[in-house]
């Protein structure tokens, strides 16, 4: 946990959300657009589950339970009761932390943790998906598909360039988020909750509470991240918000990246989107993107536990001491 | 401060605590003894919290704390260390004491700067960015001391924080012992190391089979022929006697 991010600070910030707000600009084709908006989108959601799974080290393998839960929130109240789709964001952000304010609750209350604690999250994301898939407001099977009306006020921007930077603002929040658990008294609380809870309970953490408040905030950021994907593509579905790819897909952004850091989920994320959407046009071999992921994983596994950041990490120390 | 009566506590058909009491006074420095297997930290984790007991009373301060959640009984100034240290590994030393306090101070510059004060006070000063999981063992148990001290505890209570440490490290935690216990802190101590009992020490619980067996001031509890008997075995302490007549 001895992150260069208290000693680099804020010209890191700065630098790079300077190259992010220029990026559409400098690559405007929409096809270049749309990668950096999947990009962003997976460094959302896998910040999400770092806020959990990274710095208060409970792993979580069914995080789309939130995710699915804020696109439907949203969706629904959209679609059968005429709700403005922008409230959808502070209206999926509800439903998520209800949700994980649920299985925070249920499943630390009955003392779960590590793989256990994983596979409940499991069991739920898959509970949710099939009650969401058998009853008759949410379409069912069919989903539900958001009609196309392009304007500003409906949530669908005429570019993609407006997606782009509202998702920027998400992920720009969501490192702020990252940053404050660094240096913040929940946040010291969360990381000694994660490496030892007994001896956090012993210096008087209420253990059990911080770990149902940070679900809360995780699965309140998730839920965001299921309204934004439902307003992006229009359409959702159980298999598609409810699957157990989109789960290990943050999890793995998060990880490759560096769990427990600030932009561990960011530059994961940028692997994982870049990969793919290379796989996809240099061939035609399908799920190709995801025999790639997985030999990564397992480079990364094996030479950089914390994640890819860990590199970067060494570079660094190397050219100080290099100057030095 | 700190009194319990008669805690019993059972593990299957163990009697590992038997309705045992203890009294501890406002700033005093009280230690427990007795050989191993006795049932010490077994009483200490029941004090504090972490196990629950099946029968007894445990009072601090006026309140009967007994069946309180542990993170309650700390934050009411009850706090103990670990025998076998439980270090937040990847944090460093300096994180390690923050977590600590944050118990007190929510600002988090203020709990980095009283971190940076109790580090000093075990002197641990020089060794605050490194990670916890590369100290060594006598750097560990001061890190135990550190970080519980850093909550700004009313009654420390210590499960031998000088196991393990060679003799100059006890004597310097000693030192450091009678410092936190002039600071105003009353401390309730498991210990092995005899030389540390008898300085430190106003006065000796002995604890054997789970029995609180003697008590008293540290001279008169060493001369107990029951405590002497508990370490040596049963006929010691009269050997020991006809041993002292005929010299």
């Amino acid at each position: 946990m001895n992150d260069n991010t208290r000693s680099i600070g804020w010209p890191l910030h700065l630098s790079l959300l300077t190259l992010a707000v220029m990026f559409p600009f400098v690559f405007s084709s929409p096809f270049i657009v749309n990668f950096g908006v999947l990009a962003l989108f997976y460094a959302f959601i896998g910040q999400s589950w770092n806020i959990s799974g990274g710095f208060a080290g409970q792993l979580s393998f069914g995080h789309v339970v939130f995710f699915g839960a804020g696109a439907y929130a949203s969706t629904v109240l959209q679609l059968r009761y005429g709700m403005n789709p922008w409230l959808g964001l502070p209206a999926s952000a509800v439903a998520g932390a209800i949700v994980g304010w649920i299985i925070g609750f249920l499943s630390f209350r009955a003392g779960l943790k590590g793989s256990y604690f994983a596979l409940i999250t499991l069991a739920f994301a898959e509970v949710l998906r099939i009650l969401v898939n058998s009853v008759g407001f949410t379409g069912g099977g069919l989903g539900l598909l958001i009609p196309a009306k392009p304007s500003m006020a409906n949530f669908q921007f005429a570019e993609r360039i407006g997606f782009y930077f509202l998702i920027l603002a998400l992920t720009v929040i969501s490192v702020a988020v990252a940053v404050w658990l660094r240096r913040s008294r929940f946040g010291a609380q969360l990381a000694a909750i994660r490496e030892n809870e007994d001896a956090a309970r012993a210096l008087g953490i209420n253990v059990f509470r911080e770990k149902v408040k940070v679900m809360v905030l995780s699965g309140a950021m998730c839920g965001v991240g299921g309204c934004f994907f439902a307003q992006y593509f229009l359409y959702i579905d159980t298999t598609i918000v409810f699957g157990v790819d989109k789960s290990v897909e943050m999890l793995l952004v998060s990880m490759i990246g560096g769990a427990g850091t600030v932009y561990g989920p960011l530059i994961g994320a940028l692997l994982l989107a870049g990969v793919g959407d290379l796989t996809r046009v240099l061939t035609d071999v399908q799920g190709l993107s995801l025999v790639l992921y997985g030999t990564l994983l397992v480079i990364i596994i094996a030479f950089l536990p914390n994640g890819l950041i860990d590199l970067f990490k060494r570079i660094g120390q190397r050219f100080k001491q290099r100057g030095a | 401060m700190l009194k319990v009566e008669g805690l019993t506590k059972i593990f299957g058909g163990l009697k590992a605590v038997d309705s045992a009491s203890l009294d501890v006074a406002e700033g005093r420095i009280v230690a427990l003894i007795g050989p191993n297997g006795a049932g010490k930290t077994t009483l200490f984790s029941c004090i504090a919290g972490f196990q629950p007991i099946n029968s007894g009373k445990v009072t601090f301060q006026g309140k009967d704390t007994t069946g309180w959640p542990v993170h309650d009984i700390a934050r009411s100034g009850m706090v103990r260390t670990f025998q076998i240290t439980q270090p937040f590994a990847k944090l460093t030393v300096h994180e390690n004491i923050a977590v600590g306090a944050y118990q007190k101070f929510h600002d988090p510059s203020e709990a980095w700067e009283h971190a940076r004060r109790i580090a000093d006070q075990v002197g641990m000063g020089a060794q605050l960015e490194q990670p916890a999981a590369d100290l060594t063992v006598a750097g560990r148990k001061r890190l135990e001391l550190a970080r519980t001290l850093a909550t700004s505890p009313k009654l420390l209570l210590l499960d031998e924080v000088m196991a393990g440490l060679n003799p100059s490290e006890i004597i310097e935690i000693i030192e450091i012992i009678r410092r936190i216990r002039a600071s105003g802190v009353t401390i309730l101590l498991i210990e092995h190391v005899m030389q540390a009992v008898m300085s430190l020490s106003e006065h000796i619980y002995v604890l054997s089979y789970g029995k609180i067996i003697a008590h008293g001031a540290p001279k008169e509890v060493v001369n107990n022929p029951a405590v002497i008997e508990a370490y040596l075995g049963r006929g010691a302490a009269e050997q020991m006697a006809q041993e002292g007549s005929h010299a």
